[in-house]
């Protein structure tokens, strides 16, 4: 690890000035951070800990929604007795991801913004336009089981790890963020993420010196929750496929995809089709796919699993 | 050394006394070949205060020590162990405020105030946790090093289950926990033992809680 300095934030004021120093990062449930600054994936000079800051709290909002704490922890977040009754999908998304031990830790803010586990961004040896852009990509012509298949471009086909996000996004969450000025915004997550492009460095749209402070989801919409995910082992494993979705029991519905793109993969033309059943939303989703020989199975376990998902909804 | 004293010596100390002796030579060797110390190796450090397994602690460390070499280089508790250092394996799981965690994957500068408990912490050979009472009757190891991580997450498994934290294989989030034997292959996932002693291990935390 390379050295850096380190500053325990006291107020969230403290700690949006402390990222103006230069190289800062906030960590907060550092199970991600520290980890790729170990293999110097990640060099800050400064270090804003943000993990003591009162931002852990759930919170009823007047729209009769919720109002969840960027530093509110996977496993509280998960156990949560609103979450679990009306928000199914989220407490089913968190508990489908990483360890008991890492979603003790792990913080909602930081799970958006938890970097690719794309092996040739994790190899230093390897050239990576996310890592280092200009190098070139590693993984198009290499091991790309797990990797993207929509939105994806010619520089960058990584996929984006987290489970939460995509309940998240059939959520309809928006996120609260607060920056050095004391500027605060409300940004919808499907505006959140950025897609690779030429720039697969970027990966958000978030400015350097922007805090998450808090999640808003709306009311509660009822209908059936399910989140299904598909992966190597049974536990403890990144998503080939997950389907986060909410059926009515008209057969309408939401319905958003991971392990598929570099965010939490919905469209909304896809949602209109889900009466019609699995095929017709896949060839809305995942119109135009762009795979490779090693990933190009993931299409058909797209439609496969969305279909069990669909049937667990009609019961 | 008598042989009667190099055998007494544990093979921890044995290790260390190796170490340090070819640590010397090479400082010896070094020592001729410069004579001053380029500045561009900094060090930060910063102090915290916390209070592990009952005992107050107030350490200064390089910014970037981890909870877990603070533990085991700063405070000589080395029950916790290093497996993976990236949080895949479980080895050094601790139990911080309640809540076990990867100590590998926590700076030790962000538990100022915690509380953590270490395998150390829940017993010892004469007076054990029946949980580790547990792991030797059931014969829940082979060699050993996965154990101290296996033992503290499975207290602290229970303990979720109890506070009704559900999980992956729950069926119904709103009903109440039960300690099954999926319930604990599932929660103890981030654990992992190469010699694959999974199935004594869940015979032996399946009866710590009961079943």
């Amino acid at each position: 690890m390379k050295p850096f300095t380190y500053q325990r934030a006291e107020t969230t004021q403290d700690a949006v000035r402390g990222i103006k120093t230069p190289g800062a990062k906030f960590i907060a449930g550092s199970t991600n951070l520290l980890d790729l600054m170990k293999l110097q994936i990640e060099q800050p000079a400064h270090l804003v800990d943000i993990s003591k800051l009162p931002l852990n709290k759930i919170e009823d909002t007047e729209e009769g929604g919720l109002r969840i704490g960027g530093l509110v922890t996977n496993t509280d977040l998960a156990a949560n007795e609103r979450i679990r009754k009306e928000y199914a999908v989220l407490s089913r998304a968190l508990l489908a991801g990483a360890s008991g031990q890492l979603r003790n830790k792990a913080s909602t803010g930081g799970n958006f913004l938890q970097r690719t586990r794309c092996p040739y961004f994790y190899d230093t040896n390897q050239p990576c336009n996310k890592r280092k852009p200009g190098t070139g990509c590693s993984a198009i012509d290499g091991y790309s089981r797990s990797l993207g298949i929509v939105g994806v471009s010619n520089d960058c086909i990584a996929t984006h790890p987290s489970d939460m996000a995509v309940a998240m996004r059939v959520l309809d969450a928006v996120i609260e963020t607060t920056d050095s000025e004391g500027n605060t915004r409300s940004i919808p997550l499907e505006k959140f993420y950025v897609l690779p492009g030429s720039k697969p460095n970027v990966e958000t749209v978030l400015k350097k010196d922007e805090l998450i402070t808090a999640v808003i989801l709306p009311k509660p919409v009822g209908g059936t929750h399910i989140y299904r995910k598909v992966r190597d082992r049974a536990s403890y494993a990144f998503a080939l496929i997950s389907v986060a979705a909410i059926i009515f029991e008209d057969g309408t519905g939401r319905v958003a995809m991971g392990g598929v793109a570099s965010q939490p993969w919905r469209v909304k033309a896809a949602d209109n089709q889900l009466p019609n059943g699995a095929k017709a939303v896949i060839a809305k989703l995942l119109e135009n796919p762009k795979t490779t020989e090693d990933n190009k199975f993931k299409v058909t376990l797209a439609e496969r699993v969305l279909d069990g998902v669909i049937k667990e909804a009609r019961g | 050394m008598k042989l009667s004293n190099f055998l007494m010596m544990s093979r921890r100390n044995f290790l260390f006394a190796t170490a340090a002796s070819s640590a010397f030579i090479a400082i010896s060797k070094f020592a001729k070949a410069t004579t001053s110390t380029p500045d561009t190796h900094k060090t930060n450090t910063n102090t915290v205060k916390m209070t592990v397994n009952g005992k107050p602690q107030e350490l200064t460390l390089d910014t970037r020590t981890t909870l877990l070499d603070a533990l085991r280089e700063h405070m000589d508790l080395t029950g916790t162990k290093k497996g993976c250092d990236h949080g895949q394996c479980g080895a050094c799981t601790v139990i911080v405020n309640g809540r076990r965690i990867n100590s590998c994957l926590s700076l030790a500068l962000q538990h100022d105030g915690d509380e953590v408990t270490t395998i150390e912490g829940l017993g010892n050979p004469d007076n054990m946790h029946p949980m580790q009472a547990a792991f030797v009757k059931h014969d829940g190891y082979q060699c050993g090093y996965c154990t101290p991580g296996q033992i503290c997450s499975a207290v602290a498994t229970l303990d979720e289950i109890k506070q009704g934290i559900p999980s992956h294989v729950t069926e119904d989030l709103t009903a109440e926990q039960k300690v099954t034997n999926m319930e604990i292959r599932e929660r103890m996932s981030g654990n992992i033992c190469r010699c694959g002693a999974y199935s004594n291990m869940a015979e032996a935390i399946s009866e710590v809680a009961g079943g």
